[in-house]
């Protein structure tokens, strides 16, 4: 790729910066992990990125990402997974009052722990829709999945979020 | 209340305004009936908001951002240090500059230092060896998974000018992991990748006149690599197996057509 090409892929992919991080944050769960498989996949957008023929460029740039890190989770795969998902065990610790954590800075913590219990098909979901802000259709594209699943999993996610988090102390907006 | 099923993952879908017009009236005509449903949706509706204030995406690094900057900068100084300027892109040696640049940025050190044990070699196995080094470590054995060869073989069609074979070893103990479009000498290459015990074979094919025995090529601290051609086709197969079981394993594939 020449000079022009390298900047055209700064200019178009660099802006998508921090939804990549968000993405890879949330999909391995570690600051420091997140920030290779964002680098990573970086360079793989730059190897690929003849092939990009326009339209959405976030989604396009998020798929390689999500690839990134599922293909590196899966070779750690072999390492301790973390215990499964209790609901009953979590609702009694995250039940705190959301104001006292409010004011100690900890709402934010509290919903990223709920999103970082949730189980991976599940917390793609999540980020790609309330934390990216992406529509279903584009979530479909980036996971490969039909429409209908996309609705399916955000509702059994939300319903797991809904179990988990003191969500009848939350505010509206 | 059985009614409700049918609502069930249509209610996240009704919040977030993705619901068609259709199924938005016969939410909402639910919602009147069923209070908890509505419930359901007033937690959904502070679920949202609490997730859009509070966990707005997540700011990548100055740090970061730096380092992805430079890494492409990275990419395009090897590039233009090879190669003529405005020639094809991506010419192998940019492919090594930018496994190189990968393996630096991602893994540090000692990918570093395998690169340079690549570079140090002939071009062409060199390439090879990089190629191998990268497919284990940057998380890209394989772009199609499968121990069936029926499922492997025609993954390349469309992708490649030429057919692969794709060689039956299963019962001679060289198991099919999957197929990997990779680039070697600036061409699309198919790679068939085996396992034998814990060993990982990266088998490379093109298409070529020669005719040549199972033989060793080179061997560098512990990877070993075996070429062969025959029957229009040249295998390089790359692993860290005993170059004696690399050879035989060549000599089967071949003999496998």
């Amino acid at each position: 790729m020449d000079a022009h090409g390298r900047t055209r892929f700064e200019q178009t992919m660099l802006p998508h910066l921090d939804a990549a991080y968000s993405l890879a944050r949330y999909l391995v769960r570690d600051e420091h992990d997140a920030e290779d498989m964002v680098q990573d996949a970086y360079l793989r957008a730059l190897r690929y990125f003849e092939s990009y023929r326009g339209g959405d460029e976030r989604a396009w740039l998020l798929t390689i990402v999500r690839r990134t890190c599922y293909s590196w989770l899966k070779r750690r795969r072999d390492r301790p997974a973390p215990a499964a998902f209790d609901e009953t065990e979590h609702a009694a610790e995250l039940a705190g009052d959301p104001e006292t954590q409010a004011v100690h800075g900890d709402l934010r913590d509290l919903l990223s722990r709920a999103v970082d219990d949730l189980p991976i098909e599940f917390r793609e979901v999540v980020v790609l829709r309330d934390v990216q802000d992406l529509s279903y259709k584009e979530i479909a594209r980036i996971l490969g999945i039909p429409l209908g699943t996309v609705m399916s999993r955000l509702a059994r996610a939300r319903r797991r979020l809904q179990s988990a988090l003191p969500v009848e102390d939350f505010g509206r907006a | 209340m059985a009614q409700c099923e049918g609502f069930d993952i249509q209610l996240s879908a009704y919040v977030d305004g993705e619901l068609e017009e259709l199924g938005v009236a016969g939410v909402e005509a639910h919602l009147k009936e069923c209070p908890a449903c509505a419930r359901r949706v007033e937690g959904e509706r502070r679920l949202r908001a609490a997730f859009r204030k509070h966990l707005a995406p997540v700011r990548a690094s100055e740090e970061l951002r730096a380092d992805v900057r430079e890494a492409i900068a990275a990419a395009g100084r090897q590039a233009a240090a090879s190669g003529k300027p405005g020639a094809r892109p991506w010419r192998a040696a940019q492919w090594l500059a930018l496994a190189a640049t990968i393996a630096v940025a991602v893994l540090g050190g000692r990918q570093w230092a395998l690169w340079s044990l690549a570079r140090r070699t002939a071009p062409l196995e060199a390439e090879l060896l990089t190629a191998h080094v990268r497919s284990l470590q940057l998380s890209h054995l394989t772009d199609v998974p499968s121990s069936d060869h029926h499922t492997v073989k025609p993954w390349f069609a469309g992708k490649l000018d030429y057919s692969p074979p794709v060689p039956e070893l299963d019962s001679l103990g060289f198991r099919l992991i999957g197929g990997r479009l990779d680039y070697v000498r600036d061409r699309p290459t198919a790679v068939i990748v085996y396992g034998r015990r814990q060993h990982i074979i990266n088998l490379f094919l093109w298409p070529s006149g020669d005719s040549t025995a199972a033989t060793k090529v080179e061997t560098d601290r512990g990877y070993n690599s075996v070429h062969g051609a025959g029957g229009g086709i040249a295998y390089w197969a790359i692993s860290d197996l005993d170059v004696t079981e690399l050879r035989q394993f060549v000599d089967l594939a071949m003999k496998s057509r």
